[in-house]
């Protein structure tokens, strides 16, 4: 086939799913002239699983994008269908925001936005393969004959890669939701030598919304009051939609138990790893045979199609199986299908193989993010888009790599576990993953992350004053409330009424609001002259007050943390010869060049004896 | 997954500085901010602590402002010191017993004990050793860690390790409630209400408390237990003494440092070393030793584990029995009303009374009789009243003892805001780090323990 060159570019970006959309946006915003292609330009920021953004961990990662100047939050806040914050009665920490996505807005508002983006360009075309030039990626090669060149590459490529569809026993080479796969690019990653490996994932069935019956199911709606995920927007009205509990019982557990015999999953086809969190129901049912129902959620696609998503129950079981066992369920008696459930088994790279900064070792200016990375989940995907959009154009630029620590936030947590510690399964990020949950909190993202973001330069003017005005506020009325003294006579009607203990002795209306009955809210009265706050402003602010004890706890035991992170070790350091050092701490420092003790210290392999050594190094070179 | 938080610098770090069983005094060294601080509060002198000058005092125990030992207790500011930092060093002259209650007093106000080679590894890396030192500190660091980790590891084989396993089993029971509550609101799981969260954690804080309990009992077993007889002249000290001893079967093992004069015999009283301490004749005479037998009297009694104070029964209490009993509160005690052949002047009223805490016999130790029941005692006391030695766990580690109570106190941290109903997500901070700290012990502090039992007892996801 004949090759011809079709343009020049800094940056291109492979795949225009969340990865890919953040990554493309992140490096035009930060001035590089940059174009994203994808298999297929409906596929861009497609949701071809659940219809939602958000939840536990997941909602704090949106909101960290949201920080850092990229799109997810901002896009799902002009899409959404539904709204949750989960979590409120469970802690500060942990309150995380869901929204029910309307799917095809959410990637026609996405395609819109980078089609507005002045240095980005969107094509469709299908890359084949890599331009490399002395180890170092410079172009890609479609499979029309076109090459682009560039000085850095992201891999963005989702499930496409070598992507495999299971439904019962018919297997086909697939992208996710029919679309075509990304085969020739697959097997020349294998030929450059890179570690791949195999995961899977899967989804569950469409059904047409007229062939439910509702009243027999449970209704879920969205929250009365809307807070937003992006950082840009205070207050959003909408109507809402909503979603429907209903359960598996024994005639479906029977059913899918005859069947099991079927299952692409189970009958041994399937070689990938799935990840434990997203099993199917075949699954579910294999592993607790003495659960008597599962809880599935029906929810609408969006609100220009009647398809609706059918959650909990994925499966690789056969088409006329499928039917069956979702007629068993109460309210889905007479249920269509639209869209069958399916197992999607795809290449990824061995995270191990990738530094701080998503840069792959094997091949330099070639920068990997989201599924193929090894991680599931849009969010992840997006988060990790964003980092390498950033990185990518750090390194063009000659400056140091945009890094963020575990104590930092989610989005360092979910790197560094991937890039130091490397996962068997598709990796989702979880609270219970990071160290200083109380203060990677979803309200406080902006006063972490965008004083950063505007540094790397990729956050805007108009983001920036905002957050400094968020700081600015919190912190004055914060002081304002400790000089507020609150008189016995004053509050104790109040108080009374609050359900909490009367005031024996004036005091600050900051140290009042420490009870867990005093919001700032519900103290309005007594504080006639306070001045008008904003959504996120006021949550920041009263859970500082709230939880100050607590917060100084973690802020000490991240001051701590951060010594050996500032400890920086540099890559041309050859542990081989560091004499001390046991011989698979030497191999596995060498294989990884952590960029910092702290890094080393949570590779597996690397001892707290062998950190000390290092220490000693360190002062011996700093001396000699 | 947790990262595995390891100190640099900032803390401040404790060991004894001298090698156990070597010469009669024994060296606490404390280095890192906080040395001077905790000195402060553990340390009773006159006058105030000057960097470098040899400081004496009292090391009182400030929960229940007991005195643990007679001191001499140096400051010395950083950076001029061997490791660079404040450093404090305490000369112990008592038992090893009081060294080690001093050594534990320093570590519950905030010191940590030492790793390996650590005072040496801070004073390479303060500037305070040479260049040329680094590849020996880095020997030190690495031989004492190879040989504190096989130490560790044969002392943690069998049925401690068992016991902290199991109670880090029962800490990620409850880890997993939480994490899948938090981590997962809408799965149809079974909320997990304050009760149910309160009882698991009362149950572990028990259960370490209970393997604290038995840190006095490994220790005493280890080292003996030293026991002061006190009483006025001719009251029966030498008979008790005589009685213990041709009873029990004397030992000619001792461990070095702990005798300090012809007046201290060492017995095994049921299998317990025991050193009884006897200060008679010492008010006998009126001569220039007398004043040394004071001294020694003083510190026998503030050095016991045990002080038993023989009272004749027969005679109404004098001054001196007065001034002993008053004494007596705080400490672990055990009052003989002895010659009760000879009359009942002295009834075990008078003495609880004065010493409520103490425990009384009725004795004639001429005619041997009460012997069985102040052995009863004595193993009581180091058994707790509870263990017996068969089936007995035991904590004889002062590095597991302080893990041991840090992670206690962190459940019962965790349990008090339970109480109060606060936010689950705070609650399970104090959880995690008692799975951390019980971690410790055994050596395990990376893992994805509490993610993969979520997943393996609860059927999750979309």
């Amino acid at each position: 086939m004949e090759k011809f060159l079709m343009g020049e570019y800094d940056i291109i970006v492979v795949g225009a799913g969340h990865a890919g959309c953040e990554a493309g946006l992140a490096a035009a915003r930060m001035g590089k002239k940059t174009l994203m292609l994808s298999i297929n330009l409906e596929a861009v920021a497609m949701m071809p699983c659940n219809p939602s953004i958000g939840g536990t961990g997941k909602g704090h990662l949106v909101r960290e994008i949201d920080a850092l100047g990229g799109e997810m939050g901002l896009n799902i806040d002009k899409t959404f269908i539904q709204s949750r914050m989960l979590n409120t009665a469970k802690g500060p920490a942990v309150h995380s925001l869901r929204a029910q996505a309307d799917k095809n807005r959410y990637h026609l508002e996405m395609k819109k936005t980078i089609e507005k983006e002045p240095l980005l360009d969107m094509k469709q075309g299908e890359v084949i393969d890599l331009v490399t030039n002395d180890g170092r990626a410079c172009g890609v090669v479609l499979r029309t004959g076109a090459v682009y060149r560039c000085n850095a590459v992201i891999l963005a490529t989702g499930t496409f890669l070598a992507g495999k569809i299971f439904i019962g026993d018919s297997v086909f080479d697939s992208g996710p939701n029919g679309l075509a796969p990304s085969m020739e690019l697959a097997e020349k990653l294998r030929e450059y030598g890179l570690p791949m490996r195999r995961f899977k994932t899967g989804t569950p069935a469409r059904a047409l919304a007229d062939s439910l019956d509702y009243d027999k199911m449970i209704p879920q709606d969205g929250d009365s009051e809307i807070v937003p995920f992006s950082f840009m927007n205070d207050e959003l009205e909408k109507d809402q939609i909503k979603c429907w509990l209903t359960y598996t019982n024994e005639k479906t557990h029977e059913v899918i138990r005859q069947n099991i015999h079927r299952s692409a999953m189970l009958g041994g086809k399937i070689e990938g790893v799935g990840p434990r969190y997203c099993p199917s129901i075949e699954d579910k049912i294999n592993r607790f045979p003495d659960r008597a129902r599962h809880q599935l959620f029906i929810e609408p696609e969006g609100l220009d199609t009647d398809e609706m998503y059918i959650q909990g129950m994925s499966s690789s079981l056969p088409e006329d199986v499928q039917q069956a066992f979702y007629e068993t369920i109460e309210g889905l008696e007479h249920l269509k299908i639209v869209r069958p459930a399916y197992a999607i088994e795809y290449d990824c790279i061995d995270p191990l193989d990738l530094k701080m900064n998503l840069e792959n070792r094997t091949i330099e200016n070639l920068f990997c993010s989201g599924q193929f990375n090894g991680s599931s989940g849009y969010e992840e995907a997006a988060a990790q888009g964003l980092m390498a959009g950033i990185n990518a154009v750090l390194k063009l630029d000659g400056k140091e790599p945009f890094v963020l620590d575990r104590s930092q936030a989610y989005i360092g947590v979910l790197l560094d576990d991937l890039v130091t510690k490397g996962t068997n399964e598709p990796y989702r990020i979880m609270t219970s993953r990071a160290e200083y949950r109380l203060m990677l909190r979803q309200d406080n993202a902006d006063l972490r992350l965008t004083e950063l973001g505007y540094q790397v330069g990729l956050v805007k003017q108009d983001r920036y004053e905002r957050f400094l005005e968020k700081k600015a506020v919190v912190e004055k009325e914060t002081q304002r409330l400790k000089l507020k003294i609150i008189s016995p006579e004053a509050a104790n009607s109040l108080l009374e009424e609050l359900g909490t203990a009367p005031l024996k002795s004036a005091q600050s209306l900051h140290e009042l609001m420490r009870r867990p009955e005093v919001t700032y809210d519900n103290t309005a009265s007594l504080d006639p002259e306070r001045p008008e706050l904003s959504r996120h402003q006021k949550t920041t602010m009263e859970v500082e007050i709230k939880y100050g004890g607590y917060i100084q706890k973690q802020l000490a035991q991240i001051e701590k943390f951060k010594k050996l992170e500032n400890r920086k070790l540099s890559s041309d350091i050859d542990y081989g010869s560091i004499k001390g050092l046991r011989i698979e701490a030497q191999q596995k420092l060498n294989d990884m060049k952590p960029l910092s003790l702290g890094q080393a210290s949570r590779i597996s392999g690397v001892s707290p004896a062998d950190i000390n050594v290092l220490l000693i190094y360190l002062e011996k070179e700093r001396r000699s | 997954m947790r990262a595995f938080v390891f100190s640099i610098m900032c803390e401040t770090i404790a060991a004894i500085s001298t090698a156990y069983g070597e010469g009669g005094i024994g060296i606490i060294r404390i280095s890192g901010p906080e040395s001077i601080s905790i000195l402060r509060r553990i340390f009773d002198c006159k006058g105030s602590i000057i960097s470098r000058r040899m400081t004496y005092g009292k090391i009182i125990d400030p929960e229940d402002d007991s005195i643990i030992d007679e001191v001499l207790a140096v400051y010395m500011k950083e950076p001029s010191t061997y490791t660079g930092e404040d450093v404090v060093e305490i000369n112990c002259h008592g038992s090893m017993v009081s060294l080690r209650k001093t050594l534990g007093l320093v570590l519950r106000e905030g010191a940590r004990m030492a790793e390996p080679g650590e005072f040496t590894k801070r004073a390479f890396l303060n500037g305070r050793l040479d260049l040329s030192q680094a590849e020996a500190v880095i020997d030190v660091i690495k031989a004492k860690a190879d040989a504190s980790y096989e130490a560790a590891l044969s002392q943690m084989e069998g049925s401690l390790s068992r016991k902290v396993r199991e109670i880090r089993a029962a800490v990620l029971d409850i880890l997993v409630e939480t994490t899948v509550n938090i981590d997962y609101p809408d799965e149809d799981i079974e909320q997990l209400t304050y009760d149910k969260l309160l009882a698991g954690l009362e149950t572990v804080g028990e259960e370490i408390r209970k393997l604290l309990a038995t840190a006095d009992t490994g220790r005493m077993i280890k080292e003996g237990i030293r026991v002061a007889i006190v009483g006025k002249p001719n009251v029966g000290k030498s008979s008790l003494m005589n009685c213990l001893l041709r009873q029990s079967r004397a030992i000619v093992t001792e461990i070095p440092g702990t005798t300090r004069d012809t007046i201290e015999e060492a017995v095994s009283i049921r299998s317990i070393p025991v050193y009884l301490i006897d200060t008679a004749g010492i008010r006998e005479t009126e001569d220039v030793v007398e004043k040394i037998g004071i001294e020694r009297t003083k510190e026998a009694f503030n050095n016991a584990d045990l002080i038993v104070l023989i009272v004749d029964a027969s005679q109404p209490l004098t001054e001196e029995d007065e001034d002993i009993l008053v004494r007596l509160e705080n400490r672990r005690s055990l009052v003989l009303l002895n010659k009760t052949d000879l009359g009942n002047a002295v009834t075990p009223g008078d003495i609880a009374d004065r010493s409520p805490n103490s425990d009384i016999i009725e004795t004639c130790l001429i005619e041997e009789k009460g012997i069985d029941e102040i052995e009863d005692k004595i193993e009581a006391l180091v058994y707790g009243g509870k263990l017996s030695q068969k089936d007995s766990i035991m904590v004889n580690d002062v590095r597991h003892e302080e893990i041991l109570r840090k992670a206690e106190q962190a459940v019962c941290d965790a349990a008090a805001i339970t109480r109060t109903q606060e936010a689950l997500d705070i609650i399970e901070i104090d959880i995690r780090e008692a799975y951390d700290r019980l971690g410790e012990i055994i050596g395990e502090t990376v893992s994805d323990d509490v993610i993969d039992e979520v997943f393996s007892r609860f059927c999750l996801g979309k």
